[in-house]
């Protein structure tokens, strides 16, 4: 069932004299977290099956900075953004599809003040699109069909951004029972990992935040808690092993499942 | 005649009182920095109508979006029936709106209604606080003064709301009486129950009625001056604070222009940056270096305590509440305007809002998720604050905790927050 992936990059499209209708902006966590980079390899049989002309930076491709600013080090995040509007504008990039809400947050509202401006387009509004024209459909019997599938909505796509639907509308063509968490859409409940705290220690208190969050989702009794970031399905990852109920619980983000629904 | 004096100097004199404060308060907020929010007045006046007039983000909660609705659409309307009390007051007169004739009995009828809501509602409110002992209205940082104002605020609009409904049933048995000034004007749904508890006696009746009067007009002054050093601010300052709204995604933090300079100058040798007037320091410490906007925030915050408790750290029982680092900036900029009062201009005292009101721990907890703000009924932001913070404890001093400098070197170095090298970006295509 799998095809060969090959993923171009930006500078072997160039080098044969063609471009690209989109890039890829794959994102650190999207490139060297295991976990995640399942999540990129599927984003690219998505492309790859319906056709569209893509490619990503590859090595040329750099941290966007974002959670070096949100740490406070506004000095750092503009030297990677100033480097990141170089490398793209060289490519006369116009469109992003990213899978990071945080790099979709921070190319599309922050890089502008600083001379990068691009359509960003996250991997779940692309689905949702590419649904809507009928180029992605659930095959027949796939594994989702009745199941109970539950959506955490990561803040910098939702609250953030105001991107509620999309990911939903995804989960809706799947013919499942999409149950919605206490706490959802601009309530939603943070995963823990914004702000840089995936990159230290929680400060002390009670529970970590994932734990809480976590506990929310075995309430809904879902057996699917889908995800729309990397840095989430870290967190609520983690808590379903800390919870032991890695064999009730699936965490999928909605590229997977898109991936599985439509047997690509 | 000697009435009609002392209510015009009373009246007067609050008013003089309360300019006085508000230009207090409007040059605290001026000690922040420039700020510009003066583009698209329509989307803000959109936004202050939705929000401040419309209480649309109130409606999160329901229970309490209705009580205060009831309070809220009350005092806005009952002040109404304060044009009627400044005119009888300063000229004499008695019910002078009367001469509406059946559009004045539905005034009345219609304050009436609103004031037994007010009632209802603050009572409510008291139960909530101090029966119930709701968790979100008795946190740590609400010990003390923020308590006993909160208590306050609803116990004086109780006794207000209870001395219009007085004065309106002793009028009526006056009125029923046939006294001469008291004719039969007006409509009263709500204090007709209450005729039937007053004495007989006109005299007694007249004096019910003039000290419910008196009562009424002088608690609404006093109040007014009461709010500069309240909570109950927020009936003010909510309008000009949702007006000056963010307007931005969320998401969106602010660029520092500054910084773009310099970080220009080093990438291209050949730059040269514009003069500014005068360096700015990198972030904030103290309530000087936030935006005039944090600082009307600070004054317009009403400690419902919404943000905290939708708050991921304070949910989890982390030290930081995003309530109390609004009530710390309100706090540290009234500490900062007195010090300005007393010596002419700003004498260091040795405190600022970092370490001294924010502790560290409480900065760097923040997942930078955005609840807080979005669950603000008048569109506060604390996270501005925080970030500020950040960036201060940061840019000016280095003083991140080790694994966020662990995390950015390894940016600095190798383009990702992890250790891993960029050139091995891209192995993820070959691992089927
Ligand atoms: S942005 Fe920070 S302070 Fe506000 S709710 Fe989220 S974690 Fe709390
Ligand atoms: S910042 Fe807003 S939500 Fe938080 S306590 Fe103040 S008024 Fe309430």
């Amino acid at each position: 069932m799998e095809k060969e992936l090959h993923v171009p990059t930006m500078a072997e499209l160039t080098a044969k004299g063609e471009t690209a209708d989109i890039l890829f902006w794959v994102g650190c966590a999207g490139s060297f977290d295991e976990r995640a980079q399942k999540i990129t390899r599927d984003i690219c049989r998505i492309l790859q099956h319906v056709g569209l002309k893509y490619a990503i930076l590859g090595t040329e491709e750099s941290c966007t900075g974002d959670p070096a600013k949100r740490a406070g080090n506004e000095f750092l995040f503009q030297m990677q953004a100033m480097m990141n509007i170089q490398v793209l504008d060289g490519y006369e990039v116009k469109k992003i599809v990213t899978a990071c809400p945080h790099c979709f947050n921070t190319l599309k509202n922050e890089y502008p003040a600083l001379g990068g401006n691009y359509e960003l387009i996250h991997h779940t509004q692309l689905i949702q699109t590419l649904i809507d024209e009928g180029k992605l459909k659930p095959a027949d019997g796939h594994d989702f069909q009745g199941k109970k599938i539950t959506y955490h909505d990561p803040c910098y796509l939702g609250r953030a951004n105001e991107v509620y639907e999309a990911p939903r509308k995804v989960l809706e063509s799947l013919d499942a029972q999409l149950i919605e968490l206490k706490r959802c859409k601009s309530n939603g409940l943070c995963c823990g990992a914004g702000g840089g705290q995936m990159f230290k220690e929680p400060e002390k208190g009670t529970k970590d935040i994932n734990i809480e969050r976590i506990e929310e989702v075995i309430d809904s009794q879902a057996t699917v808690v889908a995800s729309a970031c990397p840095f989430c399905m870290t967190m609520l990852k983690d808590g379903v092993k800390i919870k032991d109920k890695e064999k009730e619980i699936e965490v999928l983000d909605i590229a997977e499942i898109t991936v599985r629904a439509n047997q690509i | 005649m000697i009435n009609q004096l002392i209510f015009t100097l009373c009246f007067i004199g609050a008013i003089l009182l309360f300019a006085k404060n508000a230009r207090q308060l409007y040059r605290n907020i001026n000690l922040g920095r420039a700020l510009n929010r003066n583009d698209k007045p329509g989307e803000r006046l959109k936004t202050m109508l939705l929000v401040a007039f419309g209480q649309k983000k109130m409606f999160k909660r329901i229970t309490p979006a209705i009580l205060h609705l009831f309070v809220y659409i009350g005092f806005c309307i009952i002040n109404i029936e304060m044009i009627e009390i400044v005119i009888d007051g300063m000229f004499g007169t008695h019910r002078f709106l009367s001469f509406l004739g059946g559009f004045y009995d539905i005034l009345i009828a219609s304050f009436e209604w609103l004031a037994l809501g007010v009632l209802v509602g603050c009572i409510i409110f008291l139960i909530r606080r101090n029966v119930i002992h709701l968790k979100r209205l008795n946190s740590a940082e609400l010990a003390n003064w923020p308590k006993t104002d909160a208590n306050l605020i609803l116990i004086v609009e109780i006794l207000l709301m209870t001395a219009f409904l007085l004065m309106n049933a002793a009028d009526q048995k006056l009125q029923l009486l046939g006294g001469s000034h008291y004719s039969p004007v007006g409509s009263f749904p709500i204090s007709q129950y209450l005729v039937s508890i007053l004495p007989h006696d006109p005299s007694s009746l007249v004096l019910i009625e003039r000290t419910s009067w008196w009562f009424h007009i002088l608690g609404v002054l006093a109040f007014l001056n009461y709010l500069p050093y309240s909570k109950h601010l927020h009936i003010l300052l909510a309008f000009p604070n949702t007006y000056f709204s963010n307007l931005k995604p969320k998401g969106e933090l602010t660029n520092m222009e500054n910084v773009t300079n310099e970080v220009k100058a080093m990438l291209d040798p050949s730059f040269t940056p514009p003069l500014s007037e005068q360096p700015l320091r990198f972030g904030a410490k103290d309530v000087q270096d936030l935006t005039w906007k944090n600082l009307l925030d600070a004054y317009t915050c009403t400690e419902c305590g919404r943000c905290t408790s939708s708050c991921p750290a304070n949910i989890t029982g982390k030290l930081l509440s995003p309530r109390k680092i609004m009530m710390d900036t309100r706090d540290r900029l009234e500490e900062v305007g007195k010090n300005i009062k007393a010596n002419g201009t700003f004498v260091d005292d040795g405190k600022s809002l970092l370490d001294t009101y924010i502790t560290r721990e409480e900065l760097w907890a923040c997942t930078s998720c955005n609840a807080c703000v979005e669950q603000c009924p008048v569109n506060i932001n604390p996270l501005e604050i925080i970030v500020e913070l950040r960036r201060y404890t940061v840019m000016e001093e280095s003083q991140a905790p080790a694994s966020i400098n662990t995390m950015f070197g390894n940016i600095e170095n190798n383009g990702a927050p992890w250790k891993y090298s960029q050139m091995d970006r891209a192995n993820w295509t070959s691992q089927q």
